[in-house]
């Protein structure tokens, strides 16, 4: 049983996170008074791509073929690392938050290098700015992660998230103020208004796109279906750390399925808040975005301070 | 056998390879051939020598022997191995095997240019003084090896002589090396005032009538004369220019290694020599470390010369090692022993981690110079193609001094974590937040230093090549990929095997001053997986590597063999909107990390200037050429060394007052001086 259990937990990230993306265009073409596409439609679209022939710039070496892989088999790896519906599941072995941060950043190492491979100048400015935005945000996001492995005695995820709740303690204040340094990583690191705009190919404005935009293919499909991967990774440590309500605590069939039901309840209702925000805010200019970065690593600070 | 190869005997005769290596190669400095395979033997069978020895001695809990000379009195022969040097030796002999591998085929593009028997002979000094100075336990015969390895490695970066720059760039390093060595005069002189002894056990033993305040003084002085060597900012100036001037086996040597040396005297003083520790020094280190750690990172960033970014990088990365002793000191003086060993262990691994990938990166770099014959990255580009597997290690490298799993950086990057972490948790409001701004540091530490090597390795190796040099390249000869290679399969080794690695490390403070007199301490278990103080959290490398190869073998097979075998794969020209893609397009090594530098305008102080040559100088209307040069502030240089340059040369001309040029008042002078200090003398 536990195996099947372990099972669910692989496959969780890869088959939900397409739907996050699909609700959060959804919810944004309805604000923009139009019908929009359905909500699976990203399904249908790595599908379509993953059948596909490619067109591979003749620049391009192994890293450009074999990154899309990485990329990709990382944030599977990081989604068994991490709790989802189910804290009874005490990874030791790769469940700890520095792990998992310092994992998601072989990601983004592959990807600039990606983007800078074809030699193109869109793919390398990609890169740049990247690594610009991740590098002030690796700071925000360890502190902010941190806070709640202060207030709890562990770094190990699972450990934290099996606390049950962290706001009927005296811990209200770190918790949210840590939350809302989080929110503010988790908006840059997955590319979101006001870094990135995901729905955009022009050219002053791109960051993830720009990186990826030579790939077609399997290996776009890949990269798309990575980038949702890890959209939905930030979105479970979001629900599950800072208010880990509803996460199975012990192992039964009932349980399980309440965890599963609580947490798509808690992720979406990060993506109904994550689509209004890009409905309603423009992007922000690009050297404005380290005032942001540099908010949430005091925010994260001040919270670790009031513990 | 063990006994043997555990003696002093053995000692002796891994340094009398190092001797005959050296002397050998100035006897066939005539022939190059002859020379390059003398001193190459030599390093590797002495390295090799020392690997074991160095094994052997730690496994057998130290070794100790004198021979004392009573030709110069204070100056005995007195060795003490315990695990702390020998850890050391394995160090210097691990990286000295790899480096003398690869020299086989990087020191032929020396031949007929210049002696190699004498690089030879220096480069055989420079590891015997290396050794020495990490298993002396006398002041003086310390300070001769001090000045052995100090000298030798001079020698070595003014090697290529016909660049201006790098005598420069070595007399620079002389005097920097020669202050720091003032400082250390005075702290060992000092300690000798209160006990009377050179010898280091004796210190150790009358540490207690060393005064408080004269042992804050001795603190300071170290600090200064052995952060200099480190590298520690601000004495940090002639690092990036003299690592880069010696030819690249030597660098590794000299940026994964030597300044290795000031970390463990440090050790050795602050936390063997010198009880009881108070709080500010640890919390001076942890200063220091932060600032080094995070200046070195930026100051790389800024970096478009191949070697001085690797040089700067190990700044960082004293800086990282010197957060992690940092805290082993602070939880020293709160009397909190097994944290603070775990602290220590948190910087030797540290140290064991820099010195392989860093050395690594170090010797591909010089690869890639020798093949392009230039140090600047904008010069690069597409060199994968030309150089696959130079380029491979070079990655293996990157990832690995970026952290990344499952390289053994991560591993000594996590337990520097974690002992910070454990000090955020700690009571006192003022330590809380000193930790909370280390690790803040070193978190955005590992993210500049993500970018940075993105950076390094895109420009050099990605897209296409921007000089015609670039294209002329040719894969490195076959000694040196097995020189990075082997370093590579030991950055990977040293990261899957952490969790034995590293409470073994931990151990070496047993019989270090400060943890001797808590022997209750138990010895930690070899556990497959790193496991953080007070349970906070645990991390298997080895179970991390397997899901990781697992999930990606999976996904390959899954994705290309059975969802999509039809598909074809056609090559194209990278899209170009509808130009001609030259070279010059692609993103530069400067442009790449110009957002970073601008984010940081505040800290770095970057300064451009804008020279434009005009068809018409009258009117200016048409612009013939333009050039831009970026640079930096040197800081330094200008609020610090002037300054102090200014002062010294004003009191130099003072003192020239009293200077008649008659040999008259010379002698009356020294008649005083003999007068003054005989009342003195009293």
């Amino acid at each position: 049983m536990m195996i099947l259990v372990w099972i669910l937990q692989i496959i969780f990230v890869p088959a939900v996170s397409p739907l996050c993306i699909g609700i959060i265009k959804k919810i944004k073409a309805k604000l923009q008074n139009r019908d929009g596409a359905s909500i699976f439609q990203v399904y249908k679209d790595v599908w379509k791509f993953l059948h596909k022939d490619e067109v591979i710039s003749s620049d391009a070496s192994w890293i450009f073929r074999f990154a899309p892989y990485i990329v990709f088999a990382i944030t599977l790896v990081v989604g068994v690392s991490i709790p989802l519906f189910a804290s009874f599941l005490r990874n030791s072995l790769t469940g700890d938050f520095l792990s998992v941060v310092y994992l998601l950043a072989i990601g983004t190492f592959f990807l600039a290098l990606a983007g800078m491979d074809v030699g193109s100048a869109f793919g390398g400015f990609g890169s740049s700015r990247e690594m610009t935005i991740s590098a002030l945000a690796e700071g925000g996001l360890i502190l902010a992660l941190f806070t709640t492995s202060l207030i709890v005695h562990t770094t190990n995820l699972f450990a934290i998230s099996s606390v049950g709740t962290l706001l009927s303690t005296n811990y209200i204040i770190p918790t949210l103020l840590a939350f809302a340094g989080f929110f503010i990583v988790m908006l840059a690191e997955t590319g979101r208004f006001p870094f990135d705009n995901p729905a955009t190919h022009l050219e002053l404005t791109m960051i993830h796109e720009a990186m990826i935009l030579e790939y077609s293919g399997k290996r776009l499909a890949l990269m798309e279906w990575a980038a949702a991967n890890k959209y939905f990774i930030f979105a479970a440590l979001g629900a599950n750390l800072f208010f880990p309500y509803g996460i199975a605590q012990s192992f039964g069939a009932s349980s399980i399925v309440w965890g599963i039901v609580f947490l798509l309840a808690k992720v979406f209702v990060l993506c109904i808040a994550i689509g209004i925000i890009e409905s309603c805010m423009a992007k922000f200019r690009f050297f404005r975005l380290p005032d942001l970065l540099i908010t949430s690593f005091i925010l994260s600070m001040l919270a670790i301070g009031l513990i | 056998m063990v006994t043997f190869l555990s003696s002093g005997l053995n000692f002796l005769l891994l340094l009398s390879f190092f001797a005959l290596g050296a002397f050998g190669s100035l006897l066939v400095r005539k022939n190059d051939r002859l020379a390059n395979a003398w001193q190459s033997f030599f390093g590797i069978v002495g390295a090799l020598w020392g690997v074991v020895f160095s094994i052997v001695v730690f496994m057998s809990n130290g070794l100790l022997f004198t021979a004392n000379s009573t030709a110069i009195p204070f100056l005995t022969f007195a060795i003490n191995i315990d695990r702390l040097a020998a850890f050391f030796v394995f160090i210097v002999s691990l990286i000295t095997l790899f480096c003398s591998i690869y020299g086989i085929g990087y020191i032929k593009h020396y031949y007929q240019k210049y002696n190699i028997g004498s690089l030879g002979f220096f480069f055989h000094l420079f590891v015997l003084g290396m050794l020495l100075v990490v298993t002396v336990s006398n002041g003086l015969f310390f300070l001769v090896a001090w000045e052995l390895m100090s000298i030798a490695s001079y020698f070595l970066v003014v090697y290529d002589r016909n660049d201006e720059n790098n005598v420069k760039a070595g007399f620079l390093y002389l005097v920097m090396t020669h202050v720091g060595t003032a400082f250390i005069v005075l702290a060992l002189l000092l300690m000798y005032k209160f006990t009377g002894s050179f010898d280091f056990a004796s210190i150790k033993e009358q540490s207690l009538l060393i005064p408080v305040f004269v042992k804050d003084i001795i603190f300071v002085l170290a600090l200064v004369g052995f952060g200099t060597k480190a590298g520690i900012i601000p004495f940090h100036i002639w690092l990036p220019s003299a690592h880069p001037a010696a030819p690249s086996h030597v660098s590794a040597l000299m940026s994964g290694v030597m300044i290795k040396t000031g970390i463990f005297m440090m050790i050795r003083i602050f936390l063997d020599i010198l009880q009881p520790v108070p709080l500010w020094w640890g919390i001076t280190i942890l200063i220091v470390g932060l600032v080094s750690a995070l200046m070195g990172v930026l100051y790389a960033l800024t970096e478009h010369d191949i070697k001085r970014l690797l040089a700067y990088h190990s700044i960082e990365n004293i800086g990282i090692i010197l957060l992690g002793l940092g805290s082993s000191l602070v939880f020293v003086s709160l009397g909190n022993m097994p944290l603070a060993l775990f602290g220590l262990g948190a910087a030797l691994f540290h140290t064991l981690n820099h010195a392989t990938f860093k050395s690594l990166l170090f010797l591909s770099a010089g690869s890639v110079i020798n093949q392009t014959h230039s140090r600047n990255m904008e010069e690069y580009g597409g060199l994968i193609k030309y150089m696959p597997q130079t380029a491979f290690f070079f990655l293996v490298g990157s990832m690995a001094i970026s952290a990344l799993p499952p390289f053994n950086g991560f591993f000594s990057e996590w337990l520097t974590f974690q002992i910070l972490l454990q000090g955020v948790a700690s009571a006192s409001i003022f330590l809380k937040s000193i930790f909370v701004l280390a690790s803040g540091a070193l978190a955005l530490t590992g993210g500049l230093a993500l970018a940075c090597f993105v950076k390094a390795f895109g420009a050099t190796f990605l897209a296409r090549p921007r000089s015609l040099e670039a294209t002329h390249a040719k894969e490195s000869s076959f000694s040196q990929l097995s020189g990075m290679g082997l370093l590579a399969i030991f950055c990977l080794l040293f990261g899957l095997l952490s969790g034995y690695i590293g409470p073994l490390l931990a151990q070496i403070g047993n019989n270090l001053g400060a943890f001797i007199n808590f022997p209750t301490f138990i010895a930690p278990v070899l556990n497959n997986k790193l496991v953080a103080p007070n349970s906070y959290g645990s991390v298997s490398a080895l179970a991390l590597f397997a899901i990781f190869i697992l999930v990606l073998i999976i996904v390959i097979i899954l994705v290309k063999y059975i969802i999509n075998r039809k598909q074809k794969i056609k090559l194209g020209a990278t899209w170009d909107c509808g130009v001609d893609l030259k070279p010059r397009m692609e993103i530069t090594a400067t442009g790449f990390a110009r957002s970073i530098i601008l984010i940081f305008s505040g800290v770095l102080r970057p300064s451009m200037q804008q020279e434009i040559e005009y068809h018409d100088a009258k009117m200016r209307y048409l612009p013939k050429s333009s050039t831009v040069n970026l640079s930096l502030h040197d800081v330094y240089r200008v609020n610090f060394y002037q300054p102090l340059n200014k002062f010294i040369t004003v009191l130099s001309l003072r003192v020239k007052t009293i200077q008649g040029g008659n040999i008259n008042v010379y002698i009356s002078y020294i008649l005083v001086a003999v007068i003054i200090s005989l009342f003195l003398a009293q």
